[in-house]
């Protein structure tokens, strides 16, 4: 593995070297390492390309990394990844994609990620997106993740993309039954002409399940944005969604929430706010002597944090 | 020491033009000054004319000879003013240590946050990590607010009505944190306020009325003044 893909790694997964526990690596479209352990098996998919993994029922404590990185330009991928995750397990799942693009050819990576969650088990899932090199070439990221959460299961997903992602179009769709709980905290910064779009459905179908989508994003220069969200409660259930936007030079931001009650117990509750910096915010940093730059950086980072 | 020379400020108030401070001259020599008067007279307006948040529309002011009249919020502050606001801002994300790393100039240990809490009556464990955003309590964030302006060691500290939106509970500790102030502190205290309290800790009062400076001295020659000050008009006092 290359010096770039190196910083790719340890950008998206926090990786600087071979991680403990379970991990697939995929580079430029191959598989670049790969361990299983006695709970967690990785099988390459025969129809298509991407991964199986499976974690065996009552695995608690481990972890799995499933980091991709492309470093040549031009690369254009969609990869199928599976996780079947047995009954009372306690696990975290970390993938990321980075991708240097020093061409003038774009480089995209779709991957799309489907969760079986069954009875009882936990799962956290960490998701980071980045993008770096000088090229003209686009780097684009399209990430698709369908959750179906058994009885009692819960996942909680954190999704980061804070630099250099050209264009991504990111698309979630739940399931959640009976007594399961799903939380979703994505946080987004865009600059430039970046266009960032994402599109949460959310079918809440057990009784006692919920869903709790928190956004927070920033949108400098010309970037665009979009966030949309759906909830449907079918059964008596709890819906919270979230969408704070942080608007600053010529950006835009639009939240269109969507919230379905079908039965008499749903409760769903949506929250949108997006606006600039407010004045007061700066005035007070720059009374502890920063200028009205450095406010404006603490304000976004103490946000995105 | 901080000087303010003919220092007048006019807002606009839907096309007319009004005066909110008219030709104000004072001097900040003491350790502990405390600026009082009516609703409406310009304190607040004075305070952040000190600050730059607003700008004089005359005069000059100087901090230690220097006339800083034309110098930004961010400039004043690294000379060596220090600002509290009346209504403290929130901020989503930014944890009390966040803001008292910033407000200190550098990064500070959990030890140094929690010693700079409990001055001001707050235990540390249980605000460290907490973000400055509204599930804190006006009291608590007002103590925020003044442990900030403490970890700057400014050469000026200004506090604009301390005592605003706190209950009665709470402002007995913080008149605590003040008296300690007043014995401990290396700069001059510039504070905005109505409470006998707070007046009586202070070197000098000045006494602002309808943008003007009416009298100004020790509490001594102030006070009484002050207490008879604000007489009810006719209306009032033939009813009582």
């Amino acid at each position: 593995m290359d010096a770039i893909q190196q910083e790719l790694l340890a950008q998206v997964a926090d990786l600087h070297e071979v991680p403990e526990g379970a991990y697939n690596i995929r580079a430029n479209g191959e598989m670049a390492g790969r361990n299983t352990t006695a709970n967690i098996d990785i099988l390459t998919k025969e129809d298509c390309p991407g991964i199986d993994i499976r974690i065996k029922p009552g695995t608690k404590g481990e972890s799995v990394h499933i980091p991709v990185v492309l470093s040549q330009s031009g690369i254009q991928e969609s990869v199928y990844n599976d996780f079947f995750v047995g009954e009372d397990c306690d696990v975290t799942i970390i993938a990321g994609c980075g991708i240097h693009n020093g061409g003038s050819a774009a480089s995209a990576h779709s991957g799309i990620h489907r969760f079986f969650v069954e009875k009882n088990a936990k799962v956290r899932y960490v998701e980071k997106h980045y993008g770096s090199g000088d090229g003209n070439g686009e780097r684009i990221m399209n990430p698709t993740t369908d959750i179906h959460l058994a009885e009692g299961a819960s996942l909680e997903m954190e999704t980061v993309q804070i630099k250099g992602i050209d264009s991504t179009a990111r698309t979630t769709t739940a399931e959640v039954a009976e007594g399961a709980s799903l939380v979703i905290k994505e946080k987004i910064m865009t600059h430039g002409k970046q266009y960032a779009e994402t599109d949460f459905t959310v079918n809440m179908a057990g009784a006692d399940s919920s869903v709790n989508l928190i956004s927070r994003s920033v949108a400098k220069e010309h970037s665009r944005q979009i966030f949309r969200s759906r909830i449907v409660g079918n059964a008596s259930c709890h819906g919270h969604s979230e969408c704070d936007a942080i608007i600053m030079d010529e950006a835009s931001v639009s939240a269109i929430p969507e919230l379905t009650a079908n039965h008499i117990d749903a409760n769903l509750i949506h929250e949108a706010a997006i606006g600039k910096i407010a004045g007061e915010q700066l005035i007070k940093l720059m009374t502890l002597g920063l200028t009205e730059k450095e406010a404006e950086e603490q304000i976004v980072k103490g946000f995105l944090k | 020491m901080l000087e303010l020379k003919n220092i007048s400020f006019q807002a606009d108030d839907d096309g007319k033009e009004i005066e909110i401070l008219k030709d104000i001259n004072l001097k900040v020599e003491d350790r502990f000054v405390a600026v009082t008067g009516p609703n409406g007279s310009g304190k607040s307006t004075l305070a952040k004319i000190v600050a730059g948040i607003l700008k004089p529309t005359e005069g000059q002011i100087f901090l230690d000879g220097v006339d800083i009249t034309e110098k930004s919020i961010t400039e004043r502050a690294q000379m060596g003013i220090s600002f509290a606001f009346q209504q403290p801002v929130r901020f989503k994300g930014l944890t009390v240590k966040d803001m008292l790393s910033l407000a200190a100039g550098r990064e500070t240990a959990v030890s140094e946050v929690c010693s700079m809490l409990s001055e001001v009556g707050l235990c540390a464990r249980d605000y460290v990590n907490r973000e400055i955003n509204a599930s804190l309590s006006g009291g608590e964030l007002k103590r925020i607010e003044i442990a900030m302006i403490m970890a700057r060691k400014a050469k000026v500290s200004i506090f604009d009505e301390p005592e605003a939106g706190i209950d009665l509970w709470s402002f007995q500790n913080l008149i605590r944190v003040f008296e300690k102030m007043h014995t401990e502190i290396q700069g001059t205290i510039l504070i905005i306020s109505h409470q006998e309290r707070i007046l009586n800790i202070a070197d000098q009062i000045v006494l602002l009325s309808d943008g003007r400076i009416e009298k100004t001295g020790s509490r001594e020659e102030v006070m009484p003044d002050l207490l008879g000050a604000g007489q009810p008009c006719k209306t009032l006092t033939d009813k009582l």
